[in-house]
């Protein structure tokens, strides 16, 4: 049986190249076989052009006249003068920049570790045959496909400082220095932070659930047999299995960490002062309120850049620890 | 690169449906632990659900009882007036209109030519296919925010913005859809593609014959996410729209909240008709949700 399905896809991958490899009319086949290319190429553009077209257009055209206009002093009257790096040291010494900046970076160095270990302890809890598991999957995704505006909306209320619940909550466990959220400078961050994770943990969680349907049973057995406990099962098994899907988690969430933004635009709109202002929403600022495009790109460009490092980086760091 | 090995992975385990093993690991857990993860799932739900559920019940309330110490859990009055009220208030009809119009063209556009893309890319060979394919996936690390500035002007110059058509340009030609197909392509045995060659079938009617009814999963979900993703889209409309008649329902309740941030209740009531329309598609295919997004993990 299993000789014979070996023999067949054997004889079905030979057949091209000693179809090739025959020696009879050499010229003419290589003609053909130009043809041929010529032919798919064809092909393969007509099914592409669709999307392509549109794709280029609105992605691709965009990220090579952002890096152009963060090159000059484009304002809203398309009025535009090469300037150099001038936006770029401009930037440097642009306080507000530098507390958009520290603020995108404090609310990853957070937001990144606690949704990666919150994801994927409910993947754990969900990896088992019990009851209401499909409910609980349900219910962890609801959140991230529910829009922005109507969660900023509810959470804003819950977290209302005199009468909200959450407040609520705390007194009632004895808190005494009630925290004022999303209208005072040091709660606001935290605030966001708890929303986004709430938000996104239940994506993460299903991308983790995934992971975990791949790491094969024979490994737990094994480590039973060797007397491995639940812990070490989860670190010695468990653990290096999902190490693509950990690698694509985090990768997903410093990306989309440093380009937080909906929810801070809706919720606090950066403030109160600039206590929740980040780098996307300085770009909007800049760009559509202060009609700075040229100054407002220099940003982009940043933020571009800090994205495309992070995949960058993290793409040779899961590499180097393949090998 | 990398990201779409990841993928296949994902992808893989979804495709064949492997309900892998590896649970059994719950046998072995004493009684007390199985109770533990009830108790945490439990907790976790309630975490999950209650802003959810704060929203419905702060919808059916009179103003001025959505703030009360203790929590009101159970509206008295029941104000199901509120519901009746907002569509009198705000132009809620026509913003759902323009909402569900752009979805609409969004989602048939995206799911059409990322599927057609997504055949070129899985099946057929030509030269300089996988850099092509690999502007894609790079673009994934590129945030919109990034290039939202050189797209607005484009569109203002071409006369798009504050349009509707602007956002159904921004939105419809995502890398997204290409992706997802082309994975699930990948999947189905290339001996069909040749049966069908024999039997005289040219490459798009093979696309359209063959590929497209063997996705029907993949274009559930792809169709499904597409939907809920420019329906929930808030940025987009409101950088472009401008006229209160062009408004999707997520500018026109930000709108309505900037306006009259003291009606809670009533800002509860829109936030309850803005998630409803999803919510009834999400438990109606949320298997497809699950699916599409275990299988790339990739959204706007």
């Amino acid at each position: 049986m299993t000789v014979t399905s070996l023999d067949a896809t054997a004889g079905k991958g030979s057949l091209p190249s000693s179809a090739s490899g025959t020696p009879t009319a050499p010229a003419q086949k290589r003609r053909s076989g130009a043809k041929l290319k010529l032919r798919n190429t064809a092909i393969g553009w007509s099914f592409i052009l669709p999307n392509f077209a549109g794709f280029a257009i609105l992605t691709l055209v965009p990220i090579i006249t952002m890096f152009y206009m963060s090159l000059t002093d484009w304002n809203i009257f398309g009025a535009s003068n090469f300037v150099g790096l001038a936006n770029y040291q401009r930037l440097l010494g642009d306080p507000s920049f530098r507390t958009a900046m520290g603020n995108t970076f404090f609310y990853a160095i957070i937001h990144v570790p606690v949704t990666l270990v919150a994801s994927l302890a409910l993947a754990l809890l969900l990896n088992r045959k019990i009851r209401g598991v499909a409910f609980f999957r349900t219910v962890a995704f609801f959140p991230y496909i529910t829009s922005i505006v109507a969660i900023a909306a509810v959470w804003n209320m819950l977290f209302s400082p005199e009468a909200g619940p959450i407040n609520q909550l705390l007194s009632a466990f004895g808190v005494e220095n009630l925290p004022g959220w999303t209208v005072s400078t040091t709660w606001a961050m935290p605030a966001i932070l708890i929303v986004q994770t709430w938000r996104f943990m239940g994506y993460y969680m299903l991308l983790f659930l995934a992971g975990l349907q791949t790491v094969p049973a024979e490994l737990y057995e094994a480590a039973r047999m060797d007397g491995a406990k639940a812990w070490s099962q989860f670190w010695h098994v468990t653990l290096p299995c999902l190490r693509p899907t950990t690698f694509f988690v985090t990768v997903m969430l410093s990306i989309n960490a440093f380009r937080v933004f909906d929810l801070v635009m809706v919720m606090t709109n950066g403030g109160p002062g600039q206590s929740t202002l980040v780098l996307s929403q300085f770009i909007w600022q800049r760009g559509f309120e202060q009609n700075q495009f040229g100054y407002a790109s220099a940003v982009a460009v940043v933020l571009f850049a800090i994205c495309i490092l992070i995949t960058i980086i993290q793409f040779f760091w899961n590499k180097k620890r393949e090998a | 690169m990398s990201v779409s090995t990841e993928i296949r992975v994902a992808v893989e385990t979804h495709v064949s449906g492997a309900q892998a093993p590896g649970r059994k690991r719950a046998a072995a857990a004493s009684v007390s632990l199985r109770l533990l993860g009830y108790i945490a799932l439990a907790v976790a739900s309630v975490g999950l659900l209650l802003p959810f559920v704060w929203m419905l019940v702060s919808s059916l309330k009179r103003n001025i009882d959505v703030f009360t110490v203790p929590i009101q859990w159970i509206p008295d009055p029941v104000v199901w007036e509120n519901y009746l009220t907002i569509w009198q208030r705000t132009n809620m009809g026509t913003w759902l209109g323009n909402t569900l119009f752009i979805s609409v063209i969004v989602t048939v556009l995206q799911v059409l030519t990322g599927a057609f893309a997504a055949y070129g890319f899985a099946r057929v060979r030509f030269p300089g296919r996988d850099i092509l394919f690999l502007a894609y996936i790079g673009t994934i690390a590129v945030p919109w925010q990034a290039i939202m500035i050189p797209q607005f002007i484009m569109m203002s110059n071409w006369g798009l913005a504050n349009t509707r058509w602007s956002i159904i340009l921004l939105q419809a030609f995502g890398a997204f859809g290409v992706f997802l197909m082309k994975q699930y392509f990948e999947s189905i045995p290339e001996s069909l593609n040749e049966a069908a060659r024999i039997d005289g079938l040219n490459e798009y009617g093979i696309w359209w014959r063959i590929m497209m009814p063997l996705s029907v999963p993949a274009i559930a979900s792809l169709t499904l996410l597409t939907f809920v993703n420019t329906w929930n889209d808030f940025l987009g409309p409101l950088l472009y729209l401008r006229d209160n008649s062009l408004w999707t329902v997520q500018v026109g309740l930000r709108t309505f909240i900037g306006q009259f941030a003291s009606e809670h209740a009533m800002i509860m009531t829109g936030s309850v008709l803005s998630v409803l329309p999803i919510a009834i598609i999400f438990f109606l295919g949320q298997r497809y949700f699950v699916e599409g997004i275990a299988s790339t993990g990739v959204k706007g």
